[in-house]
């Protein structure tokens, strides 16, 4: 079972909303491979976000929803742990501190831009400020955009570019040096130049941590990804390199949706 | 034709509202323009208020009334400010939802009760309550503090909830997916996003604390003597005005007239610090 490559693996996983009649996502196998970008491609509604909102346990947050199956990540000694099996909140805390996770839209937090990325830190328990000074600017550094902001560390991330608050918000995951990075379509909210810069810090990233990107954009999943997983109505309908899934899909369905026929 | 109306008519309706406050000033001022002749800054400093021989002229200070008005106001936003915070934070952001509503609900009903009925139910079954708790005679700053905290808490905490609603989820989730526990998402995000409001919600709540007549006319005691204690009975500006009015004439009038706008004076200081304070920092 235990396969050093994988970072992180769902098995058999199955996941239902509070009230819903039926499973969201049935029975899901899907390996997140270190160091590597996973993309989730499929139409609205298949459940691609659902997934990756699991892997951080950010759905814990509303009651009543249900988990089946496992999710495993991979410890610091090879070892793979549930987390499905985690219960208190420090649990989750540091559950999110290793598995971080940016959104669709830019989510600056109401304070200054070294705040925003200094604020994981400090509540990781990073007190001493040459430390977070460090930190900080080796991850606004990391997120390719130090250049731009290190005049104006003090004033407040909501006056920034939308491109700019997305990157920060990128610095900010990256400052707890987590292990995985979730991407919940970062670049929907953004126009081309931004996506672009982002696709290249993203890019940049996977040989310190591995990535699983949610995207709507076929190109970005083929441009970016080593691995594309195919989903639909809750299915995994295909995983496979990125390349032969858009090449030469093993499936039908794969071939009929990289190809605009439905979706 | 209808836009350039619409326009002079939103003009109109604002500046409706400065000749407003500068004609309710200027009225004041006139009426009390005795008074102030008579007593100047020393009004503000003493502590004593007697209709002269006769009727005729007489003594007449604010300091009694003044310190009054502020100790009540600030017991009751001592304690009203963290409870309505807490209702707010508990309803929008811990409440299990088949609680949001019934208590939501009962807020409401609590803003709607005239403040009359909080004035009798505090004299007859509040102050004897404190009277027991903390001594004195029952009715006096603390007991009329305290309702007063009572009357402003639905209001505060109805429109910092509304703020609080507002929120957006996606950035509580991303302070959870930094590893936030609930209590830092709402110290640290809520809190801040919802900042504007909350001090808002505040200077109202202050406004109305600091104007309330009846509830605390019933509770205060309306001595006419300065407080040594927090449970002595004493005065407030609103309630001398209201018990005195329809006696009063001449210098005493005219005194009122000085104190209502030392009232008015009070509130646009407290309410302007508040203002530029809290908000003046944001850009």
């Amino acid at each position: 079972m235990s396969n050093n490559k994988d970072i992180m693996r769902a098995e058999d996983f199955s996941f239902t909303y509070p009230g819903a009649p039926a499973p969201t996502l049935k029975s899901i196998n899907l390996p997140i491979e270190k160091n590597k970008i996973t993309a989730l491609i499929g139409p609205s509604g298949c459940g691609k976000s659902t997934l990756l909102r699991a892997f951080n346990r950010i759905h814990d947050l509303y009651p009543g929803l249900k988990y089946d199956g496992k999710l495993l990540l991979q410890n610091q000694d090879g070892t793979m742990e549930n987390i499905l099996e985690l219960k208190s909140e420090s649990d989750l805390v540091h559950l999110r501190q290793r598995v971080g996770m940016i959104f669709q839209k830019p989510t600056p937090f109401p304070m200054s831009i070294y705040e925003n990325v200094a604020y994981g830190l400090k509540l990781s328990g990073v007190k001493s400020k040459s430390e977070l000074d460090g930190r900080v600017e080796e991850a606004l550094k990391g997120a390719a955009i130090w250049s731009e902001v290190k005049d104006r560390l003090k004033d407040s991330a909501m006056g920034m570019s939308g491109g700019q608050q997305q990157r920060l918000c990128i610095a900010r995951a990256v400052a707890l040096k987590p292990d995985v990075l979730l991407f919940d379509e970062p670049t929907s909210a953004l126009d081309p130049i931004s996506t672009g810069a982002i696709e290249e810090l993203v890019a940049e990233l996977k040989s310190e941590v591995s990535i699983a990107i949610v995207t709507h954009n076929m190109q970005q999943a083929s441009r970016l990804s080593d691995y594309t997983a195919f989903m639909y109505l809750g299915d995994l309908i295909e995983y496979n390199k990125t390349k032969k899934i858009f090449m030469n899909p093993d499936e039908k369905l794969t071939e009929d949706y990289i190809t605009g026929r439905f979706g | 034709m209808v836009g350039r109306f619409f326009k002079e008519f939103s003009l109109f309706s604002a500046v409706l509202i400065l000749i407003i406050l500068a004609g309710i000033f200027a009225t004041l001022y006139i009426y009390a323009s005795d008074s102030i002749h008579q007593f100047g800054w020393h009004f503000l400093t003493t502590d004593v208020w007697e209709v002269g021989e006769d009727d005729e002229g007489g003594v007449f200070g604010g300091l009694i009334p003044i310190v009054g008005t502020l100790l009540t106001t600030l017991i009751a936003m001592v304690i009203a400010v963290p409870i309505a915070m807490g209702i707010a934070v508990f309803l929008t952001e811990v409440a299990h939802p088949m609680l949001i509503k019934p208590v939501s609900i009962a807020i409401e009903l609590l803003a709607a009760i005239p403040s009359i009925i909080y004035g009798m139910w505090g004299l007859f079954y509040f102050a004897p309550i404190i009277q027991h708790l903390f001594g004195g005679s029952g009715v006096g700053l603390l007991t009329a503090g305290i309702v007063l905290a009572i009357m402003i808490v639905p209001f505060m905490s109805a429109i910092t909830k509304d703020a609080m609603n507002v929120v957006p989820g996606v950035l509580k989730e991303s302070a959870y997916a930094m590893g936030a526990t609930k209590f830092e998402v709402i110290k640290d995000v809520v809190m801040p996003y919802s900042k504007t409001a909350i001090i808002g919600s505040v200077i109202l709540a202050l406004g109305r604390a600091l104007g309330e007549t009846m509830a605390v006319a019933f509770l205060i005691g309306s001595i006419m003597k300065f407080p040594k204690h927090l449970t002595d009975p004493t005065t407030s500006i609103p309630v001398l005005l209201a018990n005195n009015f329809s006696e009063a004439q001449d210098l005493e009038l005219s005194s009122m007239f000085y104190l209502s706008l030392v009232l008015f004076g009070v509130s646009f200081i407290i309410i302007s610090i508040a203002k530029f304070y809290f908000l003046g920092r944001k850009r």
